[in-house]
């Protein structure tokens, strides 16, 4: 079943891409990350504060980090697409199905 | 979303680990019995894996000045209900812990807590209660979406001022500046989530039955 008209979702993805954009345009800001905001309020509020575990690995650098969180991105996206991709072939099947078997039922 | 390993006092790392686990081995259950009974539905979960997977390691602008990154919950929760969502999320944030150093082991369960518990089950009931209102599917997945998305940063900010109450002002004082960082930031980013989630759930209900096959609305006869 469809959900939204197509309209409607263009609409949908005009919006998704504008609360993105509009902050980057329109708010002065470092863009910082707010998991990180949140480590440094803990910091700040207890003067000498050490997190008591360490990560057992950590990307050597920003670049290996955005990376991996491309790959990952990629990996989900890639599923995404693979299901999609496989329903959409899916549909069509059944459909020329149907348009094979039904003038062939009225012969026999 | 993500507590940073090492940042919960170790009686809260053991506190959230133990509230978390009994959701996680439940909706393992649940999986396994939905990949035996209805095994035409592996392609819709993976996909539903896949849509967290992704969301989760999108960090995007947001209105603070800051940035941050949905949850993608609200989609498998809607089609296969809160439980199988704990396992899901609960993948995505070791994975992060493991690989990105991003979130951690010691404050998995009170990560585990907020993106793959309460998230999903907010979702899920508001996507319930809104059916339930006579409103459409669209709308429903949306508000489901949107509002469980930002129920997991407010989570999150409970769990931080739970740890580290204000020496001033307390538990609450705490709780108003963790959410201060974190669910304002993600007002716009929530919204943005639950279009999303609309999106994608039309463009795998367009092609298929999922909808139907799952129960969640009539079959047309």
């Amino acid at each position: 079943m469809r959900l939204v008209s197509r309209p409607v979702r263009y609409l949908l993805l005009l919006g998704v891409l504008a609360l993105v954009v509009l902050p980057l345009m329109f708010v002065r800001g470092q863009f910082g990350g707010s998991d990180d905001a949140a480590s440094k309020a803990i910091a700040d509020q207890q003067p000498g504060f050490k997190p008591w575990f360490q990560p057992l690995w950590k990307p050597p650098s920003t670049e290996i980090e955005s990376l991996l969180f491309a790959v990952q991105a990629a990996i989900g996206a890639g599923t995404i697409g693979y299901v999609l991709g496989r329903m959409h072939g899916a549909a069509k099947e059944r459909e020329t199905y149907k348009k094979k078997a039904s003038p062939s039922d009225v012969d026999h | 979303m993500h507590i940073m390993e090492g940042f919960l006092p170790p009686a809260h790392c053991i506190g959230w680990a133990a509230v978390s686990a009994p959701f996680v081995v439940h909706g393992a259950v649940k999986l396994r019995r939905i990949m035996r009974e209805q095994p035409q539905m592996r392609l819709t979960l993976a996909a539903a894996g896949a849509f967290t997977f992704v969301l989760s390691a999108l960090k995007m602008p947001s209105v603070t000045g800051s940035c941050s990154h949905p949850t993608g919950t609200g989609l498998g929760a809607v089609l296969f209900g809160p439980p199988v969502m704990s396992v899901l999320g609960a993948i995505v944030l070791l994975f992060q812990a493991l690989l990105l150093a991003h979130g951690g082991l010691t404050t998995l369960g009170a990560n585990i807590f907020s993106m793959a518990i309460v998230g999903p089950w907010v979702s899920y009931g508001l996507w319930r209660l809104c059916r339930s209102l006579g409103l459409s599917v669209a709308v429903g997945v949306f508000v489901g979406a949107a509002l469980g998305d930002l129920a997991t940063y407010v989570t999150t900010s409970v769990e931080l001022a739970m740890a580290y109450p204000d020496a001033s002002s307390g538990y609450v004082g705490a709780f108003l500046k963790f959410a201060g960082i974190f669910a304002i930031t993600q007002v716009p980013l929530a919204i943005a989530e639950g279009f999303l989630t609309v999106i994608v759930m039309n463009a795998l209900a367009e092609k298929s039955n999922v909808l139907e096959d799952l129960g969640l609305v009539k079959a047309r006869s």
